[in-house]
């Protein structure tokens, strides 16, 4: 599996790291019942899935990747930080 | 059952092998059944086979997609020790070595348990410490362990890379001498010919596809080869529990589904006598199987996954610790390599649970480790299922134990599946 970093270019999965699902976190406040939710339990999806990587050996991006757990197909990778994607717009230009 | 003695296998030696039975039948599905068991892997199987044997429920099914033993009970590396510290883990696996130990009688089936021994080797001071922690606990609470020096080491394993220069310089191992490996088809196979022997009926070829619920309780499957009901249905479906289970209700979970390779060399004279272990950079384990080959294994690969094949990371990270443990191995040849899909839970820890949903009972969160859980889980399980509560080797087993800030996190690596 490869990852199209937005900032590297095209890399082997190596470099990256799972850090977890794209979720909702619960406000700081909210319920501790929520918060073990939040921490311990995860919606449980076979097919397409939003989830966060982190391109570790790389630029350090924290990335939001749209990708088949069954397939592997990579049907998207962006900075999970839109304003990250707007700075960099701006730099590489 | 036809009993397997020495006698059986002189007479049928003399005269031509023309008299032995099936080991287990293939059953058509009933329409009900006091229990339906989901999923024929070794858990499964042994579940219905202690709720025949240990609770004299009789009319008991095993469901299984495929063909037995096709899931991660055909693709592990074979390992069975007992060496965890956590209360609630180590008494339960405990139990389950020391079923293991008298299993290929209880069975009448021939396991190959070997006991040979597991040696975790460490490498400096510190892992050293937190082995020696771990073994005195183990030896402290009835199980066995015990630290073998350097050229203890070396005399059991003079295959391993003693060299001046070696990358990781080993500095001794903690043994538990109980440990080792078994056959992991004859398990399967075993366990389905004494669960039959009871009346317990095995249907290949049947995928448990959605939940039949009466006034909020489950009370059956359906099932690709139609309805069947039950008042109770126990999943036991190891990697394939997220999405069944979100039909039956349980939405979330405290689990992430991930993959797990192995690789087997071509066969070799005996040369590795015990299972061998390093944690050095990440995970690696290895041992001899009767046939010759070298099976070792190394880490998960690191996402979630349902692709029952890994990634060329693992096998570059796999190899490269197998040569700089044996630089030898670099010169054999890899037969075949395979992956299994694993059900992770949040904490390490398995669950053998009762469930929020009527009906419903829960097994699965086996991470690397379930085969040699596999007596222990049936056993608990079948009690679980039978009494509708835990027995007292697997209360800490529960469903909700996040929740009660009482999880069982061995590796101490958090709610992160990947780092267990
Ligand atoms: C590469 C690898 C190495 C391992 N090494 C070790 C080791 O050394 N030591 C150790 O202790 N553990 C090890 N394990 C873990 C161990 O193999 C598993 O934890 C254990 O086998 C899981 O229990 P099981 O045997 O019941 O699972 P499985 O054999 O996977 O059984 C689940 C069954 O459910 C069936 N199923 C799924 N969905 C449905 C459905 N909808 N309807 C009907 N049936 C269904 C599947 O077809 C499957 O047969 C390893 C695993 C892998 C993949
Ligand atoms: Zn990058």
């Amino acid at each position: 599996m490869r990852l199209a970093c937005p900032f590297c270019g095209l890399r082997d999965e190596g470099e990256f790291a799972y850090e977890g699902p794209v979720m909702d976190w619960p406000a700081l406040d909210a319920r501790p019942a929520k918060w073990v939710d939040a921490v311990y339990l995860r919606d449980q999806p076979r097919g397409e899935t939003r989830e966060l990587w982190r391109h570790h050996l790389g630029c350090g991006s924290l990335l939001e990747v749209v990708r088949n757990n069954v397939t592997h197909e990579v049907a998207s990778v962006g900075h999970a930080d839109p304003a990250e994607t707007r700075a960099l717009k701006v730099r590489v230009r | 059952m036809q009993p397997y003695s020495a006698l059986s296998v002189i007479w049928n030696g003399l005269t031509g092998q023309r008299d032995w039975s099936r080991q287990w039948r293939d059953r058509e599905p009933k329409s009900a059944y006091d229990v339906i068991v989901v999923g024929g892997g070794g858990h499964g199987l042994a579940t219905a086979y202690y709720l025949a044997k240990n609770h004299g429920i009789r009319r008991v099914a095993v469901l299984e997609r495929g063909l037995i033993g096709q899931g991660n009970a055909g693709r592990n590396t074979t390992i069975v020790r007992s060496n965890y510290m956590l209360p609630g883990n180590r008494e339960f696996y405990e139990h389950t070595l020391k079923l293991w130990e008298g299993l290929s009688h209880d069975l009448n089936y021939n396991l190959m348990f070997s006991q040979r021994g597991h040696m975790a080797l460490h490498f400096d001071p510190a892992g050293r410490d937190a082995f020696a922690r771990r073994y005195n606990t183990l030896r402290m609470t009835g199980s066995d362990g015990r630290w073998l020096r350097r050229d203890e080491v070396r005399a059991r394993a003079p295959y391993l890379n003693w060299s001046p220069d070696a990358r990781f310089p080993i500095e001794g191992a903690f043994v538990q001498e109980r440990a080792g490996t078994a056959r992991h088809d004859a398990l399967v196979w075993g366990l389905a010919r004494a669960a039959d022997a009871r009346g317990v009926q095995i249907v290949q070829n049947c995928e448990v596809t959605g939940f039949i619920r009466e006034a909020g309780e489950i009370v059956g499957v359906e099932t690709s080869r139609g309805e069947i009901r039950a008042p109770k249905v126990a999943l036991c479906v190891a990697g394939s529990t997220g999405p069944l289970a979100a039909r039956a209700g349980l939405k979330k979970l405290p689990l992430e589904t991930h993959k797990l390779q192995a690789f087997v060399t071509e066969p070799l004279k005996p040369i590795v006598h015990t299972v061998v272990s390093s944690a050095q950079e990440g995970l690696f384990y290895l041992s001899q199987s009767d046939k010759g080959g070298l099976v070792f294994g190394g880490e998960i690969d690191g996402h979630p996954s349902y692709a029952q094949r890994g990634g060329p990371r693992i096998y570059s990270e796999v190899m490269e610790k197998a040569v700089a443990l044996m630089p030898w191995i670099s010169r054999v040849r890899i037969l075949r390599q395979w992956a299994g899909v694993m059900d992770m839970s949040m904490d390490g820890a398995p669950f053998i649970s009762t469930t929020r949903v009527p009906g419903l009972y829960f097994n699965a969160g086996w991470n690397y480790g379930g085969f040699k859980a596999t007596p222990a889980s049936g056993w608990c399980y079948a009690h679980t299922i039978a009494k509708d509560e835990p027995h007292e080797l697997n209360a800490a087993f529960s469903l909700d134990r996040f929740a009660r800030g009482a999880m069982l996190d061995e590796e101490a690596s958090g709610p992160t599946p990947r780092l267990h």
